[in-house]
């Protein structure tokens, strides 16, 4: 259990956060200036906060009333920074060895074998960070991290400077660490895409404070809250992966309803969580007919949020979890959607980016 | 060569040799301490330890030769201590040569060294301490290989400098054959007798080819030790 409790001035801006996360990937959520990286940093004992206490079970790490604030290298921490940061003059190989290096002889150790094999690292061990690409310094990065014998894994926007495919290459990664490393992580981000895929909790931050934290879907399927801005909202939904058809499209089961996705690479009966964008999502009242699109999920509205604009944000139930839907305030005046009303989701099967779908694999065990 | 250069000659081109090795060396420590203080280190008075170690640059060496002389002589202050609890003396022998040849080139060397710190990028030092290791081991493991090139150049302009010093040390160390004869020394020397041209030029000849020698040994040490770090500005 990662325990987190600052306050910290900076100027007009005050930070003043307080969350306890369950294991596994903690993300970090919200836009710059929101606090995120300051809340990293003083985890990470690069920032000294003027009241708080951190804490990772029973390791205390701040606790100012104690007059407790360990310096960085004795916080027993695993850091991916957003540059990599790898050491040029070191190897490959000497760059995932320097943080076991300073690590306590008894302390629980990864398997450096298992982790460059799970990282696709093997080939890179010989040569030095300056001929390496972007996403292949970051991987090295994350196995620095990992075989720090660390009991708190922090990364500070690793994807951020990664172009599109990088990200998409390095996603995976992430998700297997969810899945099979024990440290707690905590993962800074302002993107909705990296929260749908890998946390398993939320903490959203908006001007310094916690807005809102719970699982992935609970916060991105909150309609009041858009911690990004509505362009970029969208729910969450778990799904079954059941059948590869021959014309190249997926077939998930969400809470026995079909969807139809663009293939999707995983094994069959794995669990997908599957974002679904806001702005990709039509309603309609009845049951549609003669549409090209392949997904209709029946549901009740839940809420509507109205916002500033002339937005609105519906949130709907249906069988295979909540959806968020964005459409005009006239369109949800006309079509009378309120509360308890049925409805229907539609969703276009190329619709969910390819990022916005990723396996989980504790689900498939 | 031995052939080539009379005794006296060779004596004093020994002497440089020994003189600028031991200035070069005994100060390197001591520069890398000074420099990174003055990249890295936030304390009170900072300036006021920038002034010394640069006012050798500034001052007339014969100036600089004088003070070591008030200083570090029989009579001096520290020069009476070192001779009275560790038998050191500086005065007209060869080590008091090499301190006044340390003490004019201790500014090129930490002024290179210091320029070396501070390209290194701090993140990285973070990255170290984030990883587990102190400030000395962030410094041994992270800072002092990626600024190995400052410091050959560094200790190469120092070993220049000392082979050329003159003013300091002969106002320091007087000009003793055999004991603080060094080689610029000995070309005044010749230079003060009718008919000394000739070993003059012979040991301005060797005087050019040391200077050399070290230029580009340096050159290709620092080249190849930049190429094993591998593109540092490249590398993130």
């Amino acid at each position: 259990m990662l325990r987190v409790d600052l306050a910290h001035g900076f100027g007009a801006f005050r930070l003043n956060v307080a969350f306890a996360a369950p294991p596994g990937m903690t993300v970090l959520f919200g836009r710059s200036g929101s606090g995120k990286t300051s809340i990293a940093n003083a985890v990470a004992g690069l920032m000294r906060p003027e009241r708080g206490r951190v804490s990772v079970g029973d390791w205390v790490l701040v606790d100012t009333d104690a007059g407790l604030c360990l310096p960085s290298h004795r916080r027993r921490l695993g850091y991916i920074f957003q540059e990599g940061r790898l050491f040029p003059h070191l190897t490959v190989r000497q760059n995932l060895a320097y943080g076991a290096w300073f690590a306590p002889k008894d302390a629980p150790r990864e398997d450096m074998g298992r982790v460059v094999e799970m990282l696709g690292i093997g080939p890179l061990l010989a040569r030095r960070p300056a001929g390496l690409s972007g996403g292949e310094r970051q991987r090295v990065a994350i196995g620095r991290a990992l075989l720090a014998a660390p009991r708190l894994i922090l990364a500070d926007e690793p994807l951020s400077a990664l172009d599109e495919e990088r990200k998409a290459e390095i996603l995976p990664y992430f998700e297997r660490l969810r899945d099979e490393v024990r440290v707690p992580i905590l993962f800074v981000s302002h993107s909705p895409t990296e929260v749908a895929r890998i946390a398993t909790t939320v903490v959203a931050l908006e001007a310094g404070r916690v807005s809102r934290i719970g699982t992935a879907a609970e916060v991105l399927g909150d309609p009041a809250l858009a911690p990004m801005g509505v362009r970029s909202a969208g729910a969450v939904i778990t799904a079954t992966l059941v059948r590869q058809h021959d014309d190249g499209l997926s077939e998930l089961d969400a809470g026995g309803i079909a969807l139809f996705l663009p293939r999707v690479e995983a094994a069959l009966g794995n669990a997908i969580r599957l974002r679904i964008a806001a702005h990709d999502v039509i309603l309609s009242r009845e049951v549609p007919k003669g549409l090209s699109a392949l997904n209709i999920l029946p549901g009740t509205v839940e809420a509507v949020h109205h916002g500033d604009g002339p937005g609105a944000m519906i949130r709907l139930t249906t069988p295979a979890g909540a959806v968020l839907a964005r459409v005009t305030r006239r369109s949800a005046d006309l079509l009378g959607l309120q509360p308890g009303v049925a409805a229907y989701a539609i969703i276009k099967s190329v619709a969910p980016a390819p990022d916005d779908v990723g396996a989980i694999k504790e689900a498939a065990e | 060569m031995a052939d080539w250069l009379s005794p006296e000659e060779w004596r004093a081109v020994a002497l440089s040799l020994k003189v600028s090795f031991w200035a070069a060396l005994v100060s390197l420590p001591l520069g890398i301490l000074t420099a990174h203080a003055l990249a890295r280190w936030q304390f009170p008075g900072k300036q006021v330890l920038n002034g010394p170690v640069h006012l050798p640059l500034i001052l007339p060496p014969v100036v600089t030769g004088y003070l070591l002389l008030l200083t570090f002589g029989r009579r001096g202050m520290v020069g009476q201590f070192l001779e009275q609890w560790f038998g050191i003396v500086f005065a007209f022998r060869w080590t008091g040569a090499a301190l006044a040849a340390g003490v004019m080139a201790f500014p090129l060397m930490v002024r290179a060294i210091r320029l070396a710190i501070e390209a290194v990028d701090p993140k990285l030092e973070q990255a170290a301490g984030t990883s587990g290791a102190s400030r000395p081991w962030v410094f041994l493991t992270v800072t002092l290989p990626l600024i190995l090139p400052g410091i050959i150049a560094g200790v190469t302009l120092a070993f220049a400098k000392a082979m050329g010093e003159f003013g300091a040390t002969i106002t320091f160390v007087s000009n003793i054959p055999g004991q603080t004869q060094t080689l610029p020394s000995a070309i005044y020397s010749f230079l003060q007798v009718p008919g000394g041209e000739v070993q003059a030029s012979r040991l301005v000849v060797v005087a050019i080819v040391i200077a050399m020698s070290a230029l580009l040994l340096s050159e290709w040490v620092g080249r190849a030790v930049a190429r094993r770090i591998g593109g540092r500005d490249a590398a993130g």
